[in-house]
């Protein structure tokens, strides 16, 4: 299978903290990726650093988009990243909460459109067949995610499940080859959590998007993942198939601490 | 037990209120004879209709409490009147047909000192939605965009004086200048927000009429620039009467013009943009939207129409000097777009129209009209935050038929 994306030596630096030390990871196509770790691992942060949030201190993030070059991604601003075709969501719900479910979903389009400040004031053909053409996309995922009851709800009138699966949905607006989730089971009960279990499988089998994701529910992880990477202090200490994961004791010891016996 | 308690809350009220006006209700310092009057008939009166409007103030709260109760039980959609209008042609074509019979025989039916405040209060729509822009949909809080305004009346000003450009070539070089100047303004406050973002802009709105009341070489200093043309018709020189009537209908063609433009860049793909920016601006980087480009877009679009207006109001007072571009008119632009209700146009336009004709229709109250001004402020923050008019999102309908501003296409 081939690489979609890697990442080689990991370094940020926050003053004198070092929030990611020498960190290898790499994302295969049509893989699930979970990363986990104790708080504080700095999971998030390695989220920040390869969506271009935060200027990595060191080394190489490299995206492999299909069909194209590869690319380093290091320093590269946000919006170019997520151009390139990798989006994420958010640990703690970032909708934009004032706008419609389906505008939401538009936003995450705006960078397949190409129509500018003359195309809006003229409104040629061209902006509005590709205003339709939004349009008509965005329900389209709408659907597809499940949220089609609501798409005229302004987001944040949204439950809580629902809300986590629109920005889901609006991630995958921007036509990632890498979807990057963050928590995504985060408060959700076992139904929910049961629901996005077979969205995110879902999503990985129908649209072939690779998934990496940052989870501390282990039933989640378990169940979804093809490859499992263990993060502490900024630095990976384990990784495998989840049994490999399951018995590997520098990971348990991680989680819970020294045995005294041993 | 309960109307007792009520009773006790309504008379603390008014004695605290009592307290607080004492020293402009009731002391007056007479300099003609030296002496001070004390107007305890005045303390009487604050106390009394305080003690009677904490009663009506108390049920409006009340009021509104329940109103959100119900829409957070029921979930029930509240349809404002406006939006009543907006959806029936049957209502919304002859309230069309009124208001432009209205704006058409407005300079015939009254005399040019009112077609002057109308002239004004029309400017301040066009500036309203420009600053709409810049603070009600893309968030940025802009205090200095009156720097704009400056800078598109002293660009006519000075370019008449120095080359005698006439008004018409003035005007889009005047929105230029204003748009060049936005994007200068934008650069160094990219990465800024909110409450710092409000201050290196009151800042610079400050600087640049320092510098023009200071550099006397180029902008002649505090007494200004005088005998700036009115505009003429291709060629026809209108009278003093002419002059102000032809600037009445220019302006209503401006703010219509302004309306569409701003309506259809709201509803465009970079209006989404800068909706997107104003609610999260890291998510909205993480949804791949230029922040760069979007914030300067906000900056220049909205500074284009202030510079359009100096140049309409150096035009139409003939006269400017840097006294004219105080942190004031700043303020009232954007307690304009603040009353009206941030993002929604039609709301820009009740804002304006409220801020800039009651003060004048008012004059015989005007020792009180900053009273007034800001207990009306303060009324709205508390009862109405979202504004006379609140922004509505669009809905969108599925299969083809798509609602634009309001209005389906099939």
């Amino acid at each position: 299978m081939k690489t979609i994306l890697k990442v080689k030596n990991l370094i940020m630096n926050f003053g004198g903290l070092r929030a990611l030390d020498h960190l290898d990871i790499q994302v295969r196509e049509e893989e699930i990726v979970a990363l986990i770790g104790p708080n504080g691992a700095g999971k998030t942060t390695f989220f920040n650093c390869i969506t271009g949030i935060f200027p990595p201190t060191g080394g190489e993030i490299i995206l492999f988009p299909p069909k194209k070059k590869s690319k380093r991604a290091n320093r590269l601003k946000p919006n170019k990243i997520t151009e390139i075709g990798l989006a994420r969501t958010f640990q703690n719900i970032r909708l934009f909460q004032n706008m419609t479910v389906l505008e939401n979903v538009m936003i995450g389009r705006h960078c397949r459109m190409s129509s500018g400040i003359v195309g809006a004031i003229f409104r040629g053909k061209a902006t509005v067949k590709e205003e339709e053409q939004v349009v008509e996309d965005s329900f389209k995922i709408l659907k597809k995610i499940g949220l089609s009851e609501y798409v005229n709800e302004i987001a944040m009138n949204l439950p809580y499940g629902a809300q986590r699966r629109l920005e889901i949905a609006r991630a995958m607006a921007t036509e990632p080859f890498l979807l990057l989730l963050d928590e995504p089971a985060a408060g959700m009960n076992i139904q929910e959590t049961k629901d996005l279990n077979e969205l995110i499988l879902r999503i990985r089998d129908e649209e072939k998007i690779s998934i990496l994701l940052i989870e501390h529910d282990m039933r989640v992880v378990m169940s979804l993942s093809d490859h499992i990477v263990v993060m502490d202090y900024g630095k990976k200490i384990a990784e495998g198939t989840t049994e490999e994961i399951k018995n590997n004791p520098v990971v348990i010891k991680a989680y819970l601490g020294e045995d005294i016996d041993a | 037990m309960n109307k007792l308690n009520e009773i006790k809350k309504s008379f603390l009220a008014s004695l605290w209120f009592m307290f607080l006006t004492f020293p402009i209700m009731v002391i007056r310092v007479n300099t003609v004879q030296k002496e001070i009057e004390w107007r305890w008939q005045n303390m009487f009166f604050v106390g009394i209709s305080v003690f009677f409007l904490s009663f009506a103030w108390r049920f409006l709260f009340r009021q509104m409490a329940s109103g959100r109760k119900t829409i957070e039980a029921g979930g029930l959609d509240k349809i404002s009147l406006m939006q009543q209008i907006m959806n029936e042609p049957k209502m919304y074509y002859p309230i069309l047909f009124a208001f432009t019979l209205f704006a058409a025989t407005f300079p015939f039916i009254f005399n040019i000192y009112q077609v002057n405040i109308m002239t004004t209060a029309l400017m301040y729509v066009v500036l309203g939605l420009g600053l709409n822009i810049v603070v009600g949909l893309a968030g940025l809080l802009d205090l200095g965009y009156v720097a704009f305004y400056l800078v598109g009346a002293y660009s006519y000003a000075l370019l008449n004086y120095h080359f005698g450009l006439s008004f018409w070539l003035a005007l889009p070089i005047g929105a230029f200048i204003g748009a060049l100047f936005g994007i200068l303004l934008g650069f160094p406050v990219l990465r800024m927000r909110g409450d710092y973002l409000a201050i290196v802009t009151l800042g610079f709105g400050e600087i640049i009429r320092i510098i023009m009341e200071n550099w006397n070489e180029f902008s002649f200093g505090p007494s200004g620039i005088a005998n700036i043309p009115r505009p003429g018709f291709f060629g026809i020189e209108f009278s003093l009467q002419g002059s102000i009537i032809f600037m009445y209908f220019f302006m209503i063609c401006l703010t219509l013009f302004t309306i569409f433009i701003v309506n259809r860049l709201r509803n465009s793909r970079i209006g989404r943009a800068w909706v997107a920016l104003r609610e999260d601006e890291v998510a909205c980087q993480a949804m791949g939207i230029d922040r760069t480009k979007t914030k300067l877009t906000a900056f220049a679009l909205g500074a284009t129409w202030a510079g359009m207006v100096g140049v309409i109001f150096a035009a139409k007072t003939t006269f400017i000097n840097p006294a004219s571009f105080t942190v004031w008119e700043s303020i009232t632009i954007l307690c304009i777009v603040v009353l009206g209700g941030m993002g929604s146009i039609i709301g820009v336009i009740f804002g304006a129209f409220i801020l800039i004709l009651l003060p004048e229709y008012l004059r015989a109250f005007s020792e009180y009209r900053m009273v007034t001004f800001g207990a009306v402020l303060v009324i709205m923050m508390v009862f109405r935050p979202q504004g006379i008019v609140p922004d509505i999102r669009h809905r969108f309908k599925h299969q083809g038929s798509m609602v634009l501003g309001g209005k389906t296409k099939k």
